[in-house]
């Protein structure tokens, strides 16, 4: 806005601001602060902060089930670094293609792929339980294959879309030039694409670690034994014991499985906020 | 630029030039459209694998009665058996397709209103607006995980953080988790908690609204309310069909929460039985994976069915400045 609004008019909404951020805040806080509570004041005080710092429910939450919680934060960390390569590599290829060539039928694997967007992956679940299942990848020796390979193909629309949309800002001067030295389809991606597009595979990068360290449901259908559990599954466990003893661990537990996707919000603020803009908004 | 050099080079090289380097400029298109297949195959090879061949699958399915134990060959055909059941027999469908309508129409409208509301107070704020925003960012990148889902049953616990909460101005709370006319209500207000998502959005629409606009309003005479309704809301208006779509879409598939609150089943009294997890229960617990296909199938149907709604009612109130700009 041009005009300066009146010094009292701002005080108000920063006042509003302010009581805003400690209702969004709130069970963050109160999360950290459970998380270090004792067993009884678990039960006598819900407020923000502990009377004793009890550090003890991270140990204790941290050996709760036969398998610890080192082996379920390994599974998860190599699940979703596995499916940001995945996703980094197919997409950009799948991006390459749609954004950048010319061949038959572009116009319309594109539309299929804008298509693909919406697409509710519960609907897909079953079949591709029974799917991979026939194929002996479920519940195998390394039963995490049936989470990778979709995202070693692609099937991420959102990114494909994400990284279409970058491609669109790189001038088409530079592919012409590098086609006047010589190059083919294959040097052009590898020399003028590939280097130019690292700010979209970046937000790929982390908007893909962030939903898959959090995603839950595939991982319920796909993983069964508890050596192989993610830290989503593994948290899971905490409700089934009905015990009240074990509410501060669990809490321990949210806390750390957390923390992974905290970091990289300090880290990479900026680029995620702006990610999402990027992401559909020019048309 | 290839065009204009091509014309110098083939004078000089006779008339064998301008043969040959139509020909090659030929080889050259179909080396692109060869290249185009060799980078798409990996999404085609998806689409085909993980995409289209499993919709198929699960669309002969649900005329099924498969069960993962028996194997696949000898799948009894029942017909439309298993719709039949779904809309006629089985109250506990309509009561997940109640839930989540419920959720969606109560929970999307709220959550957009807040995320509209705080960006309208960002948008003015002239310092912080980088920490304010960045922070109400923060949840819709953790809300969904299952850990938030435990921090909020344990808070609308009856001797959670809420309730103590409501104690300081005398009021006795409920067990809101617990209680099937309120559990799903706690669901609600987790998904607003995640308003920020959608509030960046609306953001950076904001910016992009000329401020002449506002100027030439005021000069009319126009006060803060009516700037609002006839500058703002219709410049917004794609951006708030765009978050409109994706947050109702979004909407229809909580699971993880749901999940968490009722341990898996939907509980208390199903009150908390949103379709995916319906669909999750029939599939792999009860392991009626024909039943479950057919589920999907009204599932992504449905959805198809609201989306073309939304895009064909927002001919009447999606305003797009100098028409379409579309590629």
């Amino acid at each position: 806005m041009t005009a300066v609004a009146p010094a009292r008019r701002q005080a108000v909404r920063l006042l509003v601001l302010l009581v805003i951020v400690a209702v969004v805040l709130y069970p963050l806080v109160w999360m950290v602060g459970t998380s270090v509570k004792s067993q009884a004041e678990i039960v006598n005080n819900v407020g923000l902060l502990p009377e004793r710092f009890t550090p003890g429910n991270y140990t204790d939450g941290w050996t709760n089930f036969d398998v610890g919680f080192g082996r379920f934060f390994l599974n998860s960390a190599m699940v979703s670094l596995l499916t940001v390569l995945g996703n980094a590599l197919s997409c950009l290829l799948a991006a390459y293609a749609l954004g950048r060539l010319r061949f038959r039928l572009r116009k319309v694997w594109f539309t299929v792929m804008i298509g693909t967007l919406l697409l509710p992956g519960h609907v897909l679940i079953v079949p591709q339980y029974i799917l991979f299942r026939s194929l002996g990848l479920v519940g195998g020796d390394w039963p995490y294959l049936p989470l990778l390979i979709p995202h070693f193909l692609a099937t991420e629309a959102f990114f494909v879309f994400l990284m279409v949309q970058f491609m669109r800002g790189i001038p088409r001067e530079l592919d012409e030039a590098a086609k006047i030295d010589g190059a083919s389809p294959y040097g052009v991606f590898r020399h003028v694409i590939l280097p130019l597009s690292r700010p979209a595979l970046v937000t790929t990068a982390i908007f893909s670690f962030i939903w898959t360290w959090n995603d839950f449901f595939r991982q319920l259908v796909f993983l069964s034994n508890l050596d192989d559990y993610t830290v989503p599954v593994a948290l899971t466990l905490f409700i089934d014991s009905t015990s009240q003893s074990a509410v501060g661990p669990m809490f321990a537990m949210s806390v750390l499985s957390l923390l992974p996707v905290f970091l990289f919000f300090l880290a990479f603020q900026r680029m995620l906020v702006e990610g999402i803009n990027t992401s559909g908004l020019k048309g | 630029m290839a065009l204009t050099t091509a014309p110098g080079r083939t004078a000089r090289t006779g008339p064998a030039g301008p043969r040959r380097t139509r020909r090659g400029a030929g080889r050259a298109r179909l080396g692109e459209g060869l290249a185009g297949y060799v980078f798409l195959s990996p999404w085609l090879i998806g689409l085909m694998g993980v995409t289209a061949i499993p919709m198929l699958l699960s669309l002969w399915l649900s005329f099924t009665d498969y069960d993962i134990l028996t194997p696949l060959t000898e799948v009894r055909w029942v017909g439309l058996a298993n719709y039949e059941r779904m809309f006629t027999a089985d109250p506990s469908y309509w009561h997940a397709v109640r839930v989540t309508l419920t959720f969606a129409l109560v929970a999307v409208p709220l959550k957009l209103a807040a995320a509209l509301g705080v960006a309208l107070l960002l948008n003015r704020t002239w310092r912080g607006v980088g920490l304010f925003r960045g922070l109400f960012y923060l949840p819709s990148l953790l809300g969904g995980s299952v850990a938030l889902a435990i921090v909020w049953v344990n808070m609308f616990n009856r001797d959670g953080a809420f309730n103590s909460f409501l104690a300081v101005f005398g009021v006795e709370g409920l067990p809101w988790v617990s209680d099937p006319d309120w559990a799903l209500e706690t669901l609600m207000v987790l998904a607003v908690w995640q308003f920020g998502a959608p509030m960046v959005i609306f953001l950076a629409g904001l910016k992009q609204i000329p401020t002449e606009l506002y100027e030439a309003a005021a000069v009319d005479g126009a006060g803060t309310w009516r700037r609002f309704r006839a500058v703002t809301l219709p410049m917004l208006s794609p951006v708030i069909f765009f978050n409109l779509v994706l947050e109702t879409i979004h909407g229809f598939q909580g699971f993880t929460a749901a999940f968490v609150l009722s341990n898996g089943t939907g509980g208390p009294v199903d009150s908390t039985l949103m379709y995916t997890l319906k669909l999750y229960i029939s599939g792999f617990t009860d392991l009626e994976m024909g039943y479950a296909s057919a589920m999907a199938w009204v599932f992504l149907v449905a959805i198809a069915v609201i989306t073309a709604v939304f895009f064909s009612t927002g001919r009447f109130w999606v305003h797009y400045s100098d028409g379409e700009e579309d590629r």
